[in-house]
């Protein structure tokens, strides 16, 4: 029953962000900073998971295929599909949860505790629309473009481990990256990044935004925020893959 | 003016407010006075919409605030000002900032106009050299006064106060009971403050309203109060050494 209420409560407190909002341009301000602080600020970690993902999968996949009747093209078959199939969406945005979703838990907790939320209120400003609304749509757009990056970034990445363990050459991984190459696989990621960017954005202000008490609350929202949003993400890929694989 | 009837508003089993009726007047100071836990914090959230009371009538001249939309609530409720026991400013912003975001929000005023207007206001709180700190670099004194020039930026008809004296020494403490005085007398606003500090009771309040336990015990001058037979106010003042 308890996760009944939860869910409707997180269901009524997305619904409550649309609202007419006070100044257009208001928004629309916040939400670049956002993107800024969710996209931009995001991409030095993106960027490490991606390439070593790649570079890892390389060496794992050449340490299984040992039989010398199977081609090496293979190899970069295999880690630019995994690259951009689940390791660039989903643990990126396992990550992402990690940072950005603890970030935005605490900032709107501490919002909370302080009464900067109930101050919006007081003076008729729809707390929720104006502080998480453009989190949500920063979350949304930016995600997707991490997660070009980090399938570039990690494809490369599974090339560079490739040429300097001598595991295969450059031609062989490339050769083999592009014969397996479906546009559907992107398109698929792509779907697969926005939800998780909704997902980690939206649970993470929900827990912020119904934080109680002072700092050891604050602390507990955030890693709710980050066990929560993780959890649905997986609980989401699994659901994603099987409606459109 | 700002009327309550018959006011209530319970947790669970436990009844916070009981059936409060009391009238708040423009161009005077109110003061909610109760020891903690009386219920006077709920009654201020209620009174601004932060909490939705069980039953009764919050009359804002004559529009009943807990009946109208969500709409109307705003329109009213840009004519509050309030001033958080925290103080409540927004930690990402300047001083200057704070002090623009509800103009910037509700008001048409160009760059120019909105920093008038802000120095104007920090000003009146003898904050002249602010306008660039962060929250974090102000005092619990200086943060009440951004907090003061924030709520006055709109020119408000009402003014809270929850408990503006909490955590300041006491020479800071009667700047900030100055300054609100000063305020509703210079703009004839409707000013509410919830306190149990009776200095600010007896030095600016012109009106009072003593709640014990979720009941309203008394509503009043300060005169009146002073001379009241009732038990627990009688309590109340001996503990503050205001005894008569």
């Amino acid at each position: 029953m308890l996760l009944f209420y939860h869910f409707g409560r997180y269901l009524v407190f997305l619904a409550s962000m649309f609202s007419k909002p006070e100044k257009f341009g208001i928004y629309t301000r916040r939400t670049f900073n956002e993107m800024v602080s969710i996209g931009i600020n995001s991409l030095p970690i993106v960027a490490i998971i991606a390439l070593f993902s790649g570079g890892v999968s390389t060496i794992q996949t050449s340490y299984q295929l040992i039989s010398s009747w199977i081609s090496k093209t293979i190899i970069g078959s295999i880690v630019s599909d995994t690259v951009i199939l689940e390791f660039a969406p989903t643990i990126t945005c396992l990550v992402l949860a990690g940072k950005v979703g603890s970030s935005i838990a605490s900032e709107i907790g501490t919002m909370k505790v302080t009464e900067q939320i109930d101050a919006l209120e007081v003076m008729g400003i729809n707390s929720a629309g104006y502080l998480v609304l453009p989190k949500i749509i920063a979350g949304v757009i930016m995600v997707p473009m991490l997660i070009i990056i980090a399938m570039f970034l990690g494809i490369w990445g599974g090339l560079m481990a490739g040429l300097a363990t001598g595991i295969l050459p450059g031609e062989l991984f490339v050769e083999g990256a592009r014969s397996s190459f479906k546009e559907f696989n992107v398109i698929f990621a792509l779907i697969k990044a926005t939800s998780f960017g909704f997902i980690i954005t939206s649970i993470a202000s929900f827990q912020g935004y119904f934080t109680e008490g002072g700092a050891l609350e604050v602390g507990r929202s955030s890693t709710n925020a980050v066990v929560y949003s993780s959890v649905m993400i997986l609980c989401a890929d699994y659901v994603i893959a099987q409606l459109f694989l | 003016m700002i009327e309550i009837k018959g006011l209530s508003k319970s947790f669970g089993d436990k009844d916070v407010l009981k059936n409060i009726n009391v009238a708040f007047h423009p161009g005077r100071v109110n003061v909610v006075i109760g020891a903690s836990g009386s219920g006077k914090s709920v009654l201020m959230k209620c009174m601004v919409g932060l909490i939705q009371p069980d039953a009764g009538k919050i009359l804002y001249e004559d529009i009943d605030f807990v009946e109208i939309d969500y709409k109307a609530k705003k329109a009213v409720r840009e004519q509050i000002g309030m001033l958080f026991q925290g103080s409540a400013l927004f930690d990402s912003l300047t001083v200057e900032e704070n002090v623009e975001f509800p103009i910037k929000m509700f008001s048409h005023m160009t760059k120019e106009e909105r920093l008038d207007r802000v120095n104007f206001c920090l000003q009146r709180v003898h904050l002249e050299n602010a306008n660039k700190l962060f929250p974090s670099e102000l005092s619990g004194g200086m943060k009440k006064r951004v907090g003061i020039a924030r709520a006055i930026a709109l020119n408000p008809k009402y003014l809270y106060c929850d408990e503006p004296n909490s955590g300041l020494d006491p020479v800071t403490a009667r700047v900030i009971d100055s300054l609100i005085e000063e305020i509703t007398d210079e703009y004839e606003i409707t000013t509410i403050i919830n306190s149990h500090d009776m200095k600010t009771l007896f030095d600016i309040g012109d009106n009072v309203a003593f709640i014990y336990k979720g009941n309203l015990e008394f509503t009043g001058s300060i005169d009146d109060f002073r001379i009241d037979s009732n038990p627990l106010i009688e309590e109340f003042l001996a503990a503050s050494y205001f005894k008569r």
